[in-house]
């Protein structure tokens, strides 16, 4: 309990501390320290409740409970404001109906209603503890450097750092208290605070563009808050009950009543998790800089919404509107991601869509609702965090470095930068390649799928998988290449940056190696206690050994032979006009011509505007649907009470 | 079990390349015959390798080698996985993890012809990708298990409520085969290429080990034809092994037949037909099975 209230409390005090020292010595040491002390604080939790498992902590959370509304209020005020200041209405009605909602609910139901179990800890919540205190924290150390960088490239702005770094520390806090809240009116204040975080670090640089996609993704969230708060109205009323637990122990009496707010619940991750018809906040949400993007792709805010569908996994399923509009807004959304991230060739932009895609299949997973596609869902989870900000942070050192973030302008980036290059190949190979991780939780999650009966999310997997290996492999052909003459400038890149990135390269392999520990000693032990009776493993042990030993052969191999061979270096083929460097060739007249390549992206099929047009219609179809029958259900059941 | 299982691997090693260089002295025989030539001798395929290995090592990039290497083990690995009676779908992610080093290979010399024969393997992939991994969940939902010693025993033959998979699998197996009108990204018919394709920068025994580890490729994916006759009886074992040759020779009659189509066309008619024949098959194994 302390470790977990400390890994609360002690972000939220560095953030403060963060808020008021301007000096770059000051807050380079105090990020240092703070993000080793949360890693291992993060570590300490695990241990702690490694062997308990699942706790959950009875107190009076009474005063929390008024001081939380309280600043909800406060909260909902500065939005109202700087909405009215920005002509954001839309933000205003959203952000004002739920905070009224909330605020009736509790002095008229939420009152008479005993919570026993404020906050709780199981395997998941340890799992989710570690992602966000260890890979969050080396997200802010990089960060240090990054932003040092950023400031020099615009000189000419006021240096707003200290609220930057405010912004992460208090965000990592709000998450913590969000996979441990069991109190969904406690959770849905960390919620909250997740949204508005995001809303301040994709405003940070004020440009008309960022305060523009700032306000998207507020819009966006606040929906998703606002149907958060009708679930805790509709759970609070129907069941007498805020508690987490008691919602997922009656599920498995009154699935069908119980699926009324768990839709609701569901539709609210849905938005947070960037799920199509709310992709678009995600995209936007480049224009930060590059930390901000890693950690909301990575270890924060799109996790917190398949943290929700994951946990609510047990009362969704094929048996009720609420898992199908689940399951198919997630595979729609995974198809169509994928598909628009062929036509991209801004680097960032590609990484968005496959973040996209990659929540697409876990919220499918839990949707889906079996302990097989948990346990594929949560791998994903723990995968990607790992990968994808990997691959973000290298992206931003190669922005800095080679001024564009255009996968076009990545030539031969293993001669400029190899070190860096060798890093994003792995990243790369690790989001898609067996024997890395993402595949293996791909494959369970199609066995799973196939398990579930839903023909439609088998064709959708095996079409997505396809592209999926098409954009990434092009992209690694890109930094593979090997152009000539070119100079080594990975020399200016800060410490920081490579300290991070090489933790993160040590564990995208490193968890892969592990990965059958991760599943056999949490994930199993937690499928157990929540789906009951022994959860048979989806990859046979045979399986996972090799993968595991795949994943030692090709580390050993490039060990041993990357680079090393004797063979006489011949210039390329040029149809016999190559000048010699291998990248002129003696062309008509007499010219000298240099030659470019450029990668296919497909834009008549792929094309990004058609696929988020062709996602968008048909998931707000399937969520219409979904919540209309839940509200019609509803509207039905208190008729027969009334 | 462990006996055989090892038999089956040690014989997969040695006798795949055989088989397969032998295959592909027939094809070329054949072909031959089919345009009124004489062709060359059934043994020529194991000359031409020959002949690679003893060429000058030469290489554009000190790091090709490395990505072929790659490649080769990881054909010969996908293979194993079949042979030893292994899981269907890893085979196929095992497979996918070759061709990605292959195409790495190609772009690794940053040459414009490789390149483009690496930018139309990597859209082959695409194109055959969703058909084979639908093939392995058409047998995983038939026979109840992905893996090859499971299927292989089945006591059904999983051909008749698979047909349409099979036919998906057989139209698909032309771009595997790298046979006409879908070698977009390397041909066997120098007329009809873009100086070599993906493999205009390999030489030598670079060269020689890819054309090796397609022997041990094509054998394997043979084998897929295989599983849908087998049903634990020597009568379905031998089906299989007919329909596997007859395949073989149907796919080279295609070869000739055919001139190169775009590459619209291949990735187009790959997805209608995993969509409409692959789809459909699986719609209708969940009604029946």
């Amino acid at each position: 309990m302390g470790t977990i209230l400390f890994l609360i409390f002690f972000p939220i005090i560095i953030a403060f501390i963060l808020l008021v020292s301007k000096e770059d010595k000051v807050r380079d040491g105090v990020v240092k320290i703070a993000a080793a002390a949360i890693a291992i604080a993060s570590v300490v939790v695990a241990v702690q409740f490694f062997s308990s498992g699942e706790k959950y902590f009875s107190f009076d959370g009474e005063i929390v409970s008024y001081v939380m509304m309280a600043i909800e209020v406060l909260l909902a005020g500065y939005i109202v404001y700087t909405s009215w200041k920005h002509k954001k209405y839309l933000v205003i009605l959203f952000a004002v109906a739920q905070t009224c909602l909330m605020v009736w609910f509790e002095f008229t139901r939420g009152h008479g209603i005993e919570v026993e179990h404020n906050m709780y800890i199981d395997r998941l919540s340890i799992i989710m503890i570690l992602i966000i205190g260890i890979i969050g924290s080396l997200i802010c150390v990089y960060a240090l450097g990054y932003m040092k960088d950023f400031q020099h490239h615009h000189a000419d702005q006021k240096d707003r750092r200290p609220w930057f770094f405010f912004v992460m520390f208090i965000f990592l806090a709000a998450m913590v208290g969000l996979v441990t809240a069991n109190n969904m009116i406690w959770m849905y204040f960390f919620w909250e605070i997740t949204s508005l975080s995001s809303f301040f670090l994709i405003g940070y640089t004020k440009t008309g563009e960022a305060t523009n996609n700032a306000f998207r993704a507020l819009v966006m969230n606040l929906a998703g808050g606002l149907g958060f708060a009708i679930g805790i109205v509709v759970l609070g009323t129907v069941f007498g009950t805020i508690e987490l637990s008691t919602m997922l122990l009656a599920g498995s009496v009154y699935g069908e009543l119980v699926a009324i707010p768990a839709a609701f619940f569901a539709f609210a991750g849905i938005t947070k998790a960037a799920q199509m018809p709310f992709n678009s906040w995600l995209l936007g949400a480049m224009v930060a800089p590059t930390p901000t993007s890693a950690l909301l792709h990575s270890s924060t805010m799109v996790k917190a919404g398949v943290f929700l569908i994951i946990k609510l996994a047990p009362v969704l399923g094929m048996g009720n509107f609420a898992g199908i509009m689940t399951m198919m807004v997630g595979g729609i959304t995974f198809l169509m991601a994928t598909f628009a991230a062929v036509s991209q060739s801004n680097a960032k932009r590609v990484l968005a869509y496959s973040t996209i895609a990659n929540l697409g299949l876990i919220v499918t997973c839990g949707g889906i609702g079996t302990a097989a596609a948990v346990w594929a869902g949560v791998m994903l989870i723990i995968f990607h965090a790992v990968t994808k900000s990997l691959l973000f942070l290298c992206v931003g050192t190669a922005e800095h470095n080679i001024g564009s973030r255009d996968i076009e302008d990545m030539d031969g980036l293993f001669e400029r930068m190899p070190r860096l290059a060798a890093f994003m190949m792995i990243g790369i190979a690790g989001m898609f390649l067996a024997p890395f991780g993402m595949l293996i939780s791909k494959w369970a999650a199609m066995t799973a799928f196939v398990d579930s009966g839903n023909i439609i999310l088998v064709g959708i997997i095996c079409f997505g998988s396809a592209v999926t290996a098409f954009y990434w492999i092009k992209w690694m052909g890109k930094l593979s290449a090997i152009v000539a003459g070119e100079e080594n400038i990975q020399k200016n890149v800060h410490k920081e940056e490579w300290f991070v990135q090489g933790t993160l390269v040590v564990l995208t392999i490193g968890v892969c190696l592990i990965f059958p520990l991760i599943s056999m000693y949490m994930l199993v032990p937690y499928l157990e206690g929540v789906f009951g009776g022994l959860s048979a493993m989806i990859l046979s042990a045979d399986n996972m050994i090799i993968m595991v030993v795949m994943v030692a052969a090709i580390v050993l191999l490039t060990g041993l032979f990357f680079g090393k061979s004797k063979k006489k270096v011949v210039p390329i083929y040029l149809s016999g006009v190559n000048e010699g460097d291998n990248r002129t060739f003696y062309g008509p007249m007499g010219q000298d011509v240099q030659f470019s390549l450029r990668n296919w992206h497909m834009e008549q099929y792929f094309g990004e505007k058609k696929m988020n047009l062709i996602g968008g219609v048909l998931t707000t179809i399937m969520i219409i649907v979904g919540l209309g029958f839940m509200i019609g259900t509803l509207v039905n059941l208190l008729g027969g009470v009334l | 079990m462990i006996v055989k299982m090892i038999i089956f691997i040690v014989a997969y090693l040695i006798l795949a390349p055989i088989l397969g260089g032998l295959l592909a002295g027939l094809d070329r025989k054949v072909s031959a015959r089919m345009q009124g030539r004489v062709g060359p001798s059934i043994l020529q395929p194991f000359y031409d390798v020959f002949k690679l290995f003893e060429k000058e090592s030469v290489t554009p990039t000190r790091v090709q080698d490395f990505y072929v290497l790659i490649f080769v083990l990881f054909v010969i690995a996908s293979g194993v996985i079949f042979f030893a009676g292994g899981d269907l779908l890893l085979l196929i992610f095992v497979l996918t993890l070759a061709s990605a080093f292959l195409i790495v290979a190609a772009y690794s010399s940053n040459s414009p012809y490789a390149e483009i024969g690496a930018e139309r393997e990597l859209l082959q992939m695409m194109a055959y990708e969703p058909m084979v991994l639908i093939t392995a969940i058409g047998f995983y939902m038939y026979c109840g298990s992905f893996a090859v010693r499971d299927i292989v025993v089945g006591s059904s033959m999983p051909f008749f409520p698979l047909i349409g998979i099979f036919l998906g699998f057989a139209f698909i197996l032309t771009i595997k085969f790298r046979k006409s009108p879908f070698d977009l990204s390397m041909s066997h018919h120098g007329h009809q290429e873009l100086v070599k394709g993906l493999t205009t920068e390999f030489s030598g025994k670079t060269l020689g080990l890819i054309e090796i580890s397609h022997w041990y490729e094509n054998i394997f994916l043979l084998g897929f034809i295989f599983l849908f006759f087998a049903n634990g009886t020597w009568w379905g074992y031998l089906i299989g092994v007919v329909v596997c040759i007859a395949t073989y020779f149907f796919e080279v009659l295609i070869d000739n037949s055919f001139a190169r189509m775009k590459w619209q066309f291949a990735f187009k008619s790959s997805w209608i037909v995993a969509l409409v024949l692959g789809m459909i098959n699986i719609f209708v194994l969940y009604l029946i099975v």
